[in-house]
């Protein structure tokens, strides 16, 4: 198998790849496009540090074929500040200490989009399932599901988007 | 002072780098990018203890994309070596890289090249070790009982050897058995804990630069920068000068990277090719291969009086230390130190040990050697309240350390706050206390 030319449309913006045969999104996405926001903490959908949303939906991007992304529209952890601004669900992880050493922070705070943007008033258990694919080994999880819990009441009182 | 002039105490501090953690902006090790970087993959032990007959490394050079291989033969400084040489633990027994032997499942011999992680993996399965197997040695007490073999010429009763030829960390107070003669109960039990991985969500790794300037960058995740690139240098034989660690955000660690597992083999082989190369453990490799907190046993024996005093208490333990030394020798002291736990007891007897096994070997984790010596000493308390019928907290405050208390290491004791700890802690869990227990302090015994 040969490498190939692949074009994404990543957090708006056109881009032209080549990738290796069976090249993951992640492995596009860190490598050849250095959003370091997605993390790898194990190549294998076990921790949810990579997670990014394709077309509005939660995808680990280690178990996600690059070339079967085709036009979708993938947005990781940079794309979310674009104006530089800081969006309301970073200012409730802020807020709330939901990070020590970061490294899940990434793939917590798109879990935790992909949920507000479909569901903007969850219920405790509700985001305790939609994060439940994602790892911390530091902070508890208690911090990170406040943040979300603050980041909705937050978008309920401005009637903003989550992000 | 009042709270108004006190910066930091009773508040909430903000965290510096939170922000940067919320936009993804955190720089961890991996987080640069250099073109034709190599990727480093480790061939290992498939077995516990074997002698190796033989190893063929010529399928995995054949292998596609792999650029090459390095086995022991290509050190140049250090075969074996002990992270704490420098401060004079020794002898060195650890093979950076396997020769005649292997002690543990998942022991380096191998490192091979290529030009991608999958090429590098691929090669890596190639290489072909004939074992002649040894018989494994998987418990603390089975292990220095004398009727197996040493695992290393180093360790001739497969335990460590302290300075002054001491077989284990000791506390030597009072009489223990005149102790136990005097005692109305002998309470006695043996308490195990067990390996712990660290499983820092980032996996430990590096990524080796050479530079025009004949020293090699290292951006590494380790937790102890100059540590690492010393005895990196060390290992080597080459001048620390030449190297330049940068550290960054650890990705957690807790303990889980300070063993230098990755930074040496990688600086030989960006020395070998010219080529930046990043070693990254897969998650298996973090779950299976990086050390644990050791796993440790504890035999205790009190002697303990009708009214809850305890008069003499007696300790062997246990360090499962792994096929190799690492920093055991120090997390065995630190778990004497905290010996008899934070009671006064007039006579006090302690050995801990080091000991080898084929297991993999462990290493610091949070509390090195501490947490495994409260967990047994505070089930022990129970055990003995239960014996004796006595409540568990008015134990833990009668036998609590005052000031001025002589501790078992002869050391006058200071600062103590066990006693306050322990009413606040009964209080916050509704615990009522008589009148006499809630009146003592850390500044006299005068319940006893
Ligand atoms: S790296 Fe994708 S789930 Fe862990
Ligand atoms: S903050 Fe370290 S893994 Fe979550």
């Amino acid at each position: 198998m040969e490498d190939k030319l692949i074009r994404l449309a990543v957090n708006g913006r056109d881009e032209a790849v080549v990738i290796q045969p069976l090249a993951t999104l992640q492995d596009v996405l860190r490598d050849k496009l250095e959003l370091n926001a997605v993390k790898s903490g194990c190549g294998q959908g076990g921790c949810g540090s990579c997670s990014v949303l394709v077309d509005g939906e939660l995808q680990l991007s280690c178990l996600t074929l690059a070339e079967r992304v085709g036009d979708a529209e993938v947005t990781t952890l940079e794309g979310l500040n674009e104006t530089n601004a800081i969006v309301p669900l970073q200012q409730a992880f802020i807020e709330n200490y939901a990070a020590q050493c970061g490294y899940c922070t990434a793939g917590m705070v798109m879990a935790a989009k992909a949920l507000l943007d479909r569901n903007p008033a969850p219920s405790r258990d509700e985001i305790v399932e939609g994060l439940s694919g994602n790892l911390c080994r530091c902070t508890g999880f208690a911090p990170i599901v406040r943040a979300v819990q603050q980041a909705a009441q937050a978008l309920s009182d401005t009637g903003e988007e989550a992000s | 002072m009042s709270m108004k002039e006190l910066g930091v105490v009773g508040r909430n501090v903000g965290q510096r780098d939170l922000e940067s953690h919320a936009r993804g902006q955190t720089t961890y090790y991996e987080d640069v990018h250099y073109p034709r970087m190599l990727h480093l993959k480790m061939h290992r032990s498939a077995e516990p203890h074997a002698r190796i007959v033989s190893v063929d490394t010529s399928a995995a050079e054949a292998s596609p994309g792999v650029v090459c291989v390095l086995t022991h033969e290509d050190l140049p400084g250090k075969k074996v070596w002990n992270g704490l040489a420098a401060v004079g633990v020794g002898p060195e027994d650890e093979p950076i890289l396997a020769f005649d032997k292997v002690r543990w499942r998942g022991e380096p011999i191998v490192a091979v090249l290529g030009e991608s992680a999958e090429a590098a993996r691929a090669g890596a399965a190639k290489v072909e070790v004939d074992y002649d197997p040894l018989p494994g040695v998987f418990d603390v007490e089975e292990a220095i009982s004398g009727s197996l073999p040493a695992l290393t010429a180093h360790w001739p009763n497969n335990h460590y050897i302290y300075p002054d030829d001491h077989g284990a960390a000791q506390i030597r107070f009072g009489d223990v058995e005149q102790g136990f003669a005097e005692a109305d109960h002998i309470v006695e039990d043996s308490y195990q804990t067990s390996p712990i991985e660290q499983a820092p969500m980032e996996t430990n790794g590096c990524i080796a630069k050479p530079g025009g300037d004949g020293r090699i960058t290292v951006h590494t995740n380790t937790q102890a920068v100059h540590f690492a690139r010393d005895n990196t240098a060390a290992i080597l034989g080459i001048a620390p000068g030449k190297l330049r660690f940068l550290g960054g955000t650890v990705g957690g660690g807790f303990g889980g990277k300070v063993d230098v597992a990755v930074e040496p083999i990688s600086v030989l082989a960006a020395m070998r090719t010219g080529r930046p190369v990043k070693f990254k453990y897969t998650r298996e490799e973090e779950m299976q291969v990086s050390s644990t907190r050791s796993a440790w046993r504890l035999n205790i024996k009190d002697g303990v009086m009708d009214d809850g005093r305890i008069v003499a208490r007696k300790i062997t333990s246990y360090q499962d230390s792994g096929a190799y030394l690492r920093f055991s020798s120090y997390g065995s002291m630190k778990h004497a130190g905290h010996m008899p736990g934070p009671y006064t007891i007039p006579n006090v007897w302690v050995d801990a040990r080091v000991v080898f096994t084929n297991r993999p070997p462990s290493s610091a984790m949070r509390g090195f050697g501490v947490m495994a010596a409260s967990f047994a000493i505070e089930l022990q308390m129970d055990k003995v309240a239960k014996t004796i019928g006595m409540d568990p907290w008015q134990l833990r405050l009668l036998n609590a350390y005052r000031n001025g208390d002589m501790r078992a290491h002869r050391k006058v004791n200071e600062d103590a706050a066990m006693v306050e700890t322990i009413q606040a802690a009964a209080q916050l869990a509704g615990h009522e206390l008589p009148a006499e227990y809630q009146a003592m302090t850390s500044w006299d015994r005068k319940a006893s």
